[in-house]
């Protein structure tokens, strides 16, 4: 028996219509790019192909197999977490407590203070990086000149393996915290007036209104910008490019993306490039997935 | 009147200016652009000699460009891909098989074969060697890098030695005296760990090949390259030599003039720097010689040859052109003048007998050693190699590893590195025979 075809409801032609241009966008440049890196991550495209396509040849899984020998590529998973998981919350931290300044009925020139704070956020990184390694020079650099002051002895920020993804961090958290400081100042505009008030008469210090109230309405803005914030880091690159010339010192900053970025534009390993993006794709999508997980169970 | 003065220039202006324009358009049309691509410093430098090529040259326009040494490599792979390449580019020894076997590079045969001033007999054999891919000319030798022992005079005559070691064994000889009475956190040579050149040097000179098998095998374990690893590695765990990358030592001229170092493996770069950064009344207190050799083998010790060479892009549309900025840059007058802005020590060979090079007794080391340079294995895979072979050396050196393991680890990545040039190789030996 043949299934009779049902024609569309003419609301859900309606709808493909007009989807069609933005699912065609997502088709082109978004499915098909990724796509294509899965596939060429089972190639072992490289230099000889640049010369001859006939160089290249499917090895199926091995360019994964050899990623996770490679103890450079653990290095710079290492290096990405500790990125991810100090700066992420630091940068939020920072934000938020920011945005409870400006948002207090206290202070004075909220929209001068708002302008400086986000201003870092539009500004190139690279001009930023090179004003920062000003900053962090070991003999000239301001932050050790103010470090003096208390007696602490001069500290080579980008030089030093241990304090070189501390000065990053501190850069890209500076950097950052502007825009999740804007969201929550909105987030924090949105909670309702009558909350707080019902709160007070009800006895709650300030303290407990920030805990119970303001805190879990702020929680959307949170899971946003937690999942925002997240795959930004994980995919941080143009840091160290510019501030610690790729990666050093001995690899103390090597992301992933950086390490993908070497093996691709610098020995053309385009296919093992590949594999390494899949991974930290992966990585990425695990962790996003691993925070809705979390705020489901939270507000359930 | 005086409102009348502005508005009449206007009007002179408004019609001389677009003539004037339309004269150098018409100027511009005529001349060829030769677009160069040169790196870090030299490409700076080189901008000087541009206006003397130019008035030589009335039909050619030569720009520029300069590329930082940082990101040159991947740049030039972007423009290959991107067919955005210059017409010629300075290219780093190494890098040329690379650049040659995906078939960016023009040959040079018939160009130079055509050229009245340009010959391989005016280059020292060892560098002309690295320009060569499947014996195709693939570029013309620019400037020499290569490596030789800076030292301590005074040190090292104190200690025994008014001359610099000739040999392997007098080498370790004087650095053992030298120890002695050095300061107490002193060490009597500096070889960075960073640094895969000295160790290469040193497999050559015992005469490892490094490849094997046409450059698809590695030679590490071998017993030439596994004696010059041991008298490497026995340097640091004598404690003769500072276990430190580059980046970790600070001021190296500095320790050099404190007597912290009395021998240091480096190289031309550093005539340079020695002068610019030690005061007038230190400069007694450095002196450079050629390499030593091992015992039984005639001095000086070999010495790798790299540096820098021009080539010309199979894309570009003046290659006729590009050859004439060639020849002009292998002039010995150009490359003396050339050594004068940069301090890059000249591939020509006559370019040596100019008075700044040939009156200058700490250069004069360079020019013994010059004669005396071997290129290093011409795979594109090379660079990628060297970095692996340091890496694995450093953890022996450090004591993580077994020399023996460390060694038979560089043979196992260098093997899985060349999977792909093996197989390439098997192939064509296969349509070959097929045919």
């Amino acid at each position: 028996m043949v299934p009779e075809r049902r024609p569309l409801p003419s609301e859900v032609r309606a709808a493909l219509i007009f989807l069609a241009p933005g699912l065609l966008v997502i088709g082109v440049f978004f499915l098909l790019p990724i796509g294509a890196s899965v596939l060429l991550s089972l190639t072992d495209f490289d230099i000889y192909a640049l010369g001859d396509l006939a160089n290249v040849r499917l090895v199926g899984l091995r360019n994964f197999s050899r990623l996770l020998q490679d103890p450079l590529f653990w290095i710079s998973m290492r290096n990405t977490f500790y990125f991810v998981l100090v700066g992420g919350p630091l940068t939020l931290g920072v934000a938020l407590a920011a945005a409870l300044l400006l948002h207090s009925k206290l202070v004075r020139w909220k929209g001068t203070f708002r302008t400086i704070f986000f201003a870092p956020y539009v500004t190139t990184l690279v001009a930023v990086a090179i004003v920062f390694r000003y900053l962090y020079h070991p003999r000239f650099g301001g932050l050790n000149r103010v470090l003096e002051l208390f007696g602490i002895d001069a500290i080579d920020w980008l030089g030093d393996p241990r304090w070189a993804m501390p000065a990053i961090i501190l850069l890209a958290v500076w950097k950052n915290f502007g825009y999740a400081m804007i969201l929550f100042i909105a987030g924090l505009q949105a909670i309702p007036e009558s909350l707080y008030e019902a709160a007070r008469i009800d006895g709650a210090g300030p303290f407990q209104v920030f805990r119970k109230i303001t805190l879990p309405m702020l929680a959307p803005t949170f899971l946003f910008l937690g999942i925002m914030t997240t795959i930004g880091y994980f995919q941080f690159f143009a840091e160290p490019y510019v501030m610690t010339g790729g990666g050093g010192p001995l690899n103390a900053t090597l992301s992933t993306g950086l390490l993908m970025y070497k093996q691709g534009f610098r020995w053309w390993n385009m296919g093992y490039a590949a594999a390494i993006a899949v991974v930290l794709g992966l990585v990425i999508f695990a962790f996003s997935a691993l925070q809705f997980w979390i705020e489901k169970r939270r507000s359930a | 009147m005086a409102r009348l003065l502005p508005k009449l220039i206007g009007c002179t202006a408004a019609v001389v200016i677009p003539l004037a324009l339309a004269g150098c358009a018409a100027a511009r049309e005529e001349r060829v652009t030769v677009r160069l691509w040169g790196l870090g410093r030299e490409g700076e430098v080189v901008r000087d000699l541009v206006p003397e090529f130019e008035r030589r040259n009335p039909g050619v326009h030569l720009v520029v460009q300069q590329i930082p040494w940082t990101s040159a490599h991947e740049k030039l792979l972007t423009a290959f891909v991107g067919r955005a390449t210059p017409d010629l580019a300075q290219l780093g020894n190494t890098w040329i098989p690379e650049f040659a076997a995906i078939g960016a590079l023009e040959p040079l045969e018939e160009s130079l074969a055509r050229s009245a001033s340009v010959s391989s007999r005016g280059y020292f054999p060892g560098v002309w060697e690295t320009s060569l891919y499947d014996g195709a000319v693939y570029g013309i030798p620019w400037y020499v890098d290569t490596r030789v022992l800076y030292y301590r005079p005074d040190l090292l005559a104190r200690a025994g030695f008014p001359d610099a070691p000739r040999t392997w064994s007098e080498w370790l000889d004087a650095m053992r005296k030298v120890k002695r009475i050095q300061p107490s956190s002193g060490h009597p040579i500096l070889l960075p760990t960073n640094e895969w050149e000295q160790l290469a040097i040193l497999g050559l000179q015992k005469g490892s090949p490094l490849l094997v098998e046409n450059g698809t095998r590695g030679a590490f374990s071998g017993p030439e390259f596994r004696a010059a690893a041991e008298f490497y590695v026995g340097i640091y765990r004598e404690g003769l030599a500072p276990i430190v990358s580059y980046s970790q030592l600070g001021n190296a001229y500095q320790e050099f003039a404190r007597g912290n170092i009395a021998m240091w493996m480096t190289g031309p770069w550093n005539l340079g720097e020695f002068r610019r950064r030690l005061p007038p009344a230190e400069q007694e207190l450095w002196m450079t010689a050629a390499l030593p050799a091992p015992d039984g083998t005639p001095w000086p010790g070999a010495s790798f040859s790299g540096g820098s060479s021009l080539a010309v892009f199979r894309g570009s549309r003046s290659k006729a052109e590009a050859w004439k900025v060639i020849e002009f840059l292998s002039e010995p007058a150009v490359q003396a003048r050339f050594y004068a802005l940069s301090g890059d020590l000249p591939a020509s060979r006559a370019a040596w007998d100019d008075p700044s090079l040939a009156g200058d007794e700490k250069a004069r080391a360079f020019r013994v050693q010059v004669e005396r340079v071997v290129a290093m294995p011409r795979v594109p895979e090379w660079e990628q190699i060297a970095q692996h072979m340091a890496e694995r050396l450093e953890a022996a050196i450090r004591g993580r590893e077994s020399l023996t393991r460390a060694l038979a680890a560089i043979d196992e990545d260098v093997d899985r590195i060349l999977e792909k040039r093996r197989w390439m190789i098997t192939r064509r030996r296969g349509a070959k025979s097929g045919a």
